[in-house]
């Protein structure tokens, strides 16, 4: 997966879990959870959706390289091209 | 109109689910009625034949008003469709005209499955053919009746629920469903209500003239709201915030005016729930995994159940126990403001389910798609801000209830044990009770319950 469809993925995943939220001015190393203010439930539900899109099997240790958007899009596209 | 939270003094009719004729049981959600907080699912308190609509849609009236007639099963009287818990008003059915025999075929027995399908597919269950044993309406009778789109419900076009029109209910008869007006499916109504779409203004092109979605968004314009329609919506909101933080406001200040409450902390050591939190994960797809605040919730409860000086609620100067733990849960809404829906027996439940229904009622509650029993019948509360890095929260309790849970952050701090320090995850819990009901040793035990059950993650 290239970086940019990463990023777009990750996007996608998040503006479903926060609707209305803006998605496309996500500082690439703020914490996610932070900015978006999301609970651990809705951070599950991320996960879940960007691991459907991306089929993707996403454990709960990688879950800290999910924590920037810099870090997802590493995350996610390092694990394509394995 | 039920009293849907203790702060509620009056509520609006934004839809009704069934119509005179329709059979429902108790439970079943047959309206939508707007309060200060959200649109709240109304579930009927009895089973029986729905006689009357007395309060029409776009109606504001007081807690205790009369909504509906239901005729109980053998019964000849039409009853009120769920009074008001504490009501002591006259009952206004007794002054109301006696409403005229409902038309169509009497319906067959249907299951509530069956009738949650109709519903959907805004089908009239009155008027299916039912192919089923006893000539009863089976889930295909009603996707066949929705295929052929000849089976609009006999629903009178309803005003918008943004419509201005309270009117005090004894005028409602002359309200009353008129023949010839167009009729609008359920899903028409909610869509027309979603987008600011007057639905006097719409032609149907549905059989019998009847209104549809496809009509709804033709008349917002190509399926996207006007920007008239979208601004309103945008105030709304912003009115919605402030009727809600109003509403807390009159309960919170009413609680800390008459509750004496006292308050407790602990520390409880995560370190088991945790890792076996993490290893029970590991092996489980995303959608089955736990996260913390499950065992949390699940222990709050399994201790209420111990300690049920707690579990209850403080009427009349005297605790009432409840029998069992209906757990409250702070849900905080995107925008602002909160609503705690109750999850239902939490100590009974396992922990996958716990789970679910945690997730389930967080996406209703921001949705706004709560039902009534929910926000009424929690027996305890519990507010979770760990995910907000906090170490803990000391709340304030929802009268009539007498004690409110706080959990903080799970993190790691250093810990001494057997003359040694180490770094482990804790969480900060704490207790607000109330004074009138019990003493700050009953709710030590609590706490101290509710650690040691921390403890034993496997038998939560």
């Amino acid at each position: 997966m290239t970086p940019d469809l990463a990023e777009a993925a990750i996007k996608e995943a998040l503006g479903q879990v926060t609707p209305g939220a803006d998605t496309t001015a996500i500082d690439a190393d703020a914490d996610l959870r932070d900015t978006l203010e999301l609970d651990s439930l809705d951070f599950l539900r991320f996960v879940e959706i960007l691991s459907e899109r991306t089929d993707e099997r996403i454990d709960e240790d990688d879950y800290p390289q999910l924590a920037t958007m810099s870090s997802a899009v590493k995350f996610l596209a390092g694990r394509a091209s394995r | 109109m039920p009293v849907l939270g203790a702060d509620m003094d009056e509520g609006t009719v934004l839809e009704w689910m069934v119509k005179p004729g329709d059979e429902v049981h108790k439970g079943d959600v047959i309206a939508v009625v707007d309060t200060a907080k959200s649109a709240i699912e109304v579930e009927s308190f009895s089973t029986g034949t729905i006689e009357q609509l007395v309060v029409g849609v776009g109606e504001t009236v007081p807690v205790g008003t009369v909504l509906a007639l239901i005729t109980e099963p053998g019964g000849e009287r039409a009853k009120p469709a769920r009074a008001a818990p504490a009501a002591a008003r006259t009952p206004r059915e007794l002054a109301e005209p006696e409403p005229t025999a409902p038309a169509g075929p009497a319906p067959h027995p249907v299951s509530p499955v069956i009738r949650h399908r109709a519903h959907e597919l805004g089908i009239d269950l009155a008027a299916v053919h039912g192919t089923g044993r006893a000539g009863a309406v089976t889930r295909a009778d009603v996707e066949r009746a929705a295929v052929a789109l000849h089976q609009v419900p006999e629903q009178p076009a309803a005003p918008s629920p943004a419509a201005p029109a309270p009117r005090h209910p004894r005028s409602r008869p002359e309200a009353e469903p008129r023949a010839g007006r167009a009729r609008v499916t359920p899903r028409a109504r909610r869509i027309a209500a979603e987008l600011g779409v007057d639905l006097a203004a719409v032609t149907g092109t549905g059989p019998a003239g009847a209104v549809r979605e496809a009509d709804i968004r033709q008349a917002a314009g190509a399926g996207t709201p006007a920007p008239a329609a979208a601004a309103s919506a945008a105030r709304s909101a912003a009115e919605r915030n402030q009727s809600m933080r109003q509403a807390i406001a009159r309960l919170m200040a009413r609680s800390k005016r008459e509750i004496p409450h006292y308050y407790v902390t602990n520390t409880a050591d995560m370190t088991q729930s945790m890792s076996w939190l993490h290893d029970r994960n590991r092996e489980l797809e995303v959608s089955q995994r736990l996260v913390p605040a499950a065992l949390l919730l699940k222990a709050a409860a399994l201790a209420a159940r111990q300690v049920a000086e707690l579990n209850g609620y403080w009427v009349d100067g005297a605790f009432r126990p409840a029998e069992a733990v209906h757990l409250g849960v702070a849900i905080s809404l995107r925008g602002g403001g909160l609503l705690t829906p109750a999850i239902h027996d939490v100590a009974s439940l396992e922990l996958g389910d716990l789970m679910a229904r945690m997730r389930d009622l967080v996406a209703r509650a921001r949705s706004g798609r709560l039902r009534g029993s929910e926000l009424t019948d929690a027996t305890i509360t519990v507010t979770n801000l760990g995910d907000q890095g906090v170490e803990s929260v000391y709340g304030v309790i929802y009268p009539p209830q007498v004690a409110l849970v706080g959990f903080g952050r799970i993190t790691e701090r250093p810990v001494a044990a057997g003359g040694l320090v180490g770094a482990r995850p804790v969480v900060t819990t704490t207790l607000a009770a109330d004074h009138r009901a019990t003493d700050g040793y009953t709710g030590a035990r609590y706490l101290t319950a509710m650690s040691d059950l921390l403890q034993r993650p496997e038998e939560l």
